[in-house]
């Protein structure tokens, strides 16, 4: 599998008449993580849910602009949203296992996609939790509920559940707001593991989040990228008045 | 020094608080013995053919032959007990499917133009009064069975097609709502992985609601269990166990509804038909229990 990144040109979403993102051209590149940081409503969730087309589910929401991957522009309509979405996993704020057994969570996107071996599933679940860090907790009750684990272990399971796809690109909304300081730490552990793998795009509300798992981190206002860099740069020495002041506390 | 302060606050307060709890306690009283004298009536009505006039209980559920005023006397309800059960049933069979994929398409599919025309128009159905629904039974379905099908057209086969329609809202109303309370990141998870719409509803949606569309079943179940009037318009009427769907029948609803009013308080015949509002009233709690237990598992 060779690295594959991902970037954006002109990206706006509009939600009825209102656009909630502005032209915003970002390039993401494998193996790194790149961080999308700001203010509450400034755009950067819409964005994310952008790349995957998870926003063609909200009625009334419109999306112009280019989304590459490698020669392709998957905003196009004919795009097979699908398929492209089995390249490009993603991760919510709330875990969201789905109500069946740990090894049913994992089997679910590998089945759907050819795989009906059971030789072969057995060999995904287990890869897959442990790239995920939960295979030494869940082994020995892979065929329990997911319900029953903790908030920590089913979002390392959703994780885990979207590295069984093998996608390119990993999008991450905020993956560790709901959880507890431990269970944070394990899953930003986690990110910094699987970006050898994959290219992970992440949203996050924590600054000294962004500080410690992202290679590059942009920053969102109203809609708009004010500055994307380095996330050493933006931390340390952001050029614009406005990073300064958010990632100071200033505001936001 | 506060606190005398606050207790003197709280007189008041604690007086409102007596009268709201003895004005509640007072309603629930009310409600409990109504339910228990209702039970108690029916009961001691109903067992009274057993331990008063002498019928043997298992006569009564298994007998073929129902002649509370023939000679010799005969309390055989088990015909009875098979109508009812086989319309409730395949009425729920045949409305349930309809129900869920409505539903579906409601939340799924077409989440605008289901909740703006759809759901009104099958709130609507529930609405309707059941000698409507008996009527138009008796005037289109019974027809159309007899010009199709051998035999006079009435039977469990109209009951059980009337029945269907008079439950589908319920199922599809607690269906909708199902569907409709389903966390949106188990969808958006789903899509995420790649599964396509039908994937994701076949395989996420309804496991994870089946508790409650069982529920919304067992309901709809309960409702056609105990309909009288719209079944007995289009059943027949007649005490036996038919040979076929389009075979004149009866249910234990119709049964009572008919005799009611030819037979005298506290004779055996009356009694009899007591015996079978009893045994309707249990099965309804046997559904209500279904439905508490289905609930208990949606829970988890």
């Amino acid at each position: 599998m060779t690295a594959i990144g991902m970037s954006t040109k002109n990206l706006s979403v509009y939600y009825s008449d209102k656009q909630a993102v502005k032209d915003v051209s970002l390039d993401f590149q494998a193996k790194q993580v790149t961080a999308l940081i700001g203010p509450s409503g400034c755009g950067k969730s819409t964005f994310l849910r952008s790349l995957n087309r998870m926003n063609d589910l909200i009625p009334d929401c419109k999306i112009t602009g280019e989304i590459w991957i490698r020669d392709r522009n998957i905003n196009s309509p004919d795009t097979d949203v699908v398929s492209l979405r089995q390249r490009i996993g993603m991760v919510w704020q709330r875990p969201n296992p789905f109500h069946k057994s740990i090894y049913e969570n994992i089997a679910f996107g590998p089945r759907y996609h050819g795989t009906k071996n059971k030789k072969a599933l057995d060999e995904i679940v287990e890869q897959s939790l442990r790239k995920a860090a939960l295979w030494e907790e869940t082994k020995d009750r892979l065929h329990n509920s997911a319900l029953a684990l903790s908030g920590g272990q089913q979002q390392r399971l959703c994780i885990a559940r979207s590295i069984a796809v093998k996608p390119d690109i990993i999008l991450m909304d905020e993956p560790a707001s709901a959880l507890d300081p431990v269970s944070t730490s394990k899953i930003e552990e986690l990110i910094a593991e699987l970006k050898r793998d994959f290219c992970i795009v992440i949203v996050t509300h924590n600054m000294h989040q962004a500080a410690r798992v992202s290679d590059k981190t942009a920053f969102f206002l109203t809609g708009e990228v004010v500055e994307y860099d380095l996330t050493t740069n933006i931390f340390t020495n952001p050029q614009k008045q406005e990073t300064n002041d958010y990632i100071t506390g200033r505001f936001g | 020094m506060a606190q005398p302060l606050e207790r003197q606050q709280a007189k008041p307060h604690l007086a409102e608080e007596w009268v709201g709890k003895v004005y509640t306690l007072l309603c629930i009283a009310f409600l409990i013995l109504t339910i228990f004298s209702l039970v108690y009536f029916v009961a001691s009505k109903g067992l009274s053919t057993f331990f008063v006039n002498g019928v043997n209980v298992i006569d009564l559920l298994t007998g073929l032959k129902w002649a509370p005023e023939g000679e010799p006397r005969l309390f055989g309800a088990l015909p009875f007990i098979f109508g009812s059960f086989s319309t409730s049933l395949l009425a729920a069979a045949i409305a349930a499917p309809l129900g869920f994929c409505a539903s579906v398409f409601m939340v799924e599919i077409a989440p605008k133009f289901g909740r703006q025309y759809l759901q009104p128009v099958i709130e609507l159905l529930a609405g309707i009064p059941s000698v409507v629904y008996g009527f138009v039974g008796l005037s289109v379905i019974v027809p159309f069975f007899r010009d199709v099908f051998p035999g006079q057209g009435v039977g469990i086969a109209a009951g059980a097609v009337v029945l269907s329609i008079m439950i589908l809202p319920t199922i599809t109303t607690i269906a909708t709502d199902a569907l409709a309370a389903l966390p949106k990141g188990l969808k958006e998870g789903s899509y995420a992985l790649g599964a396509t719409r039908w994937q994701t509803i076949y395989r996420i949606v309804l496991p994870t609601t089946l508790p409650a569309l069982m529920t919304g079943i067992v309901l709809g179940i309960a409702r056609a269990f105990g309909e009288a009037l719209a079944v007995q318009m289009v059943i027949g009427n007649a005490p036996h166990i038919p040979r076929s769907l389009f075979e004149s029948a009866s249910t234990l609803t119709s049964a009572i509804t008919l005799s009611m009013g030819n037979t005298a308080m506290g004779t055996v015949a009356n009694n009899a038909l007591w015996s079978l509002a009893l045994i309707l009233m249990l099965m309804t709690f046997v559904f209500v229990f279904i439905v508490r237990w289905l609930e208990r598992r949606s829970k988890i």
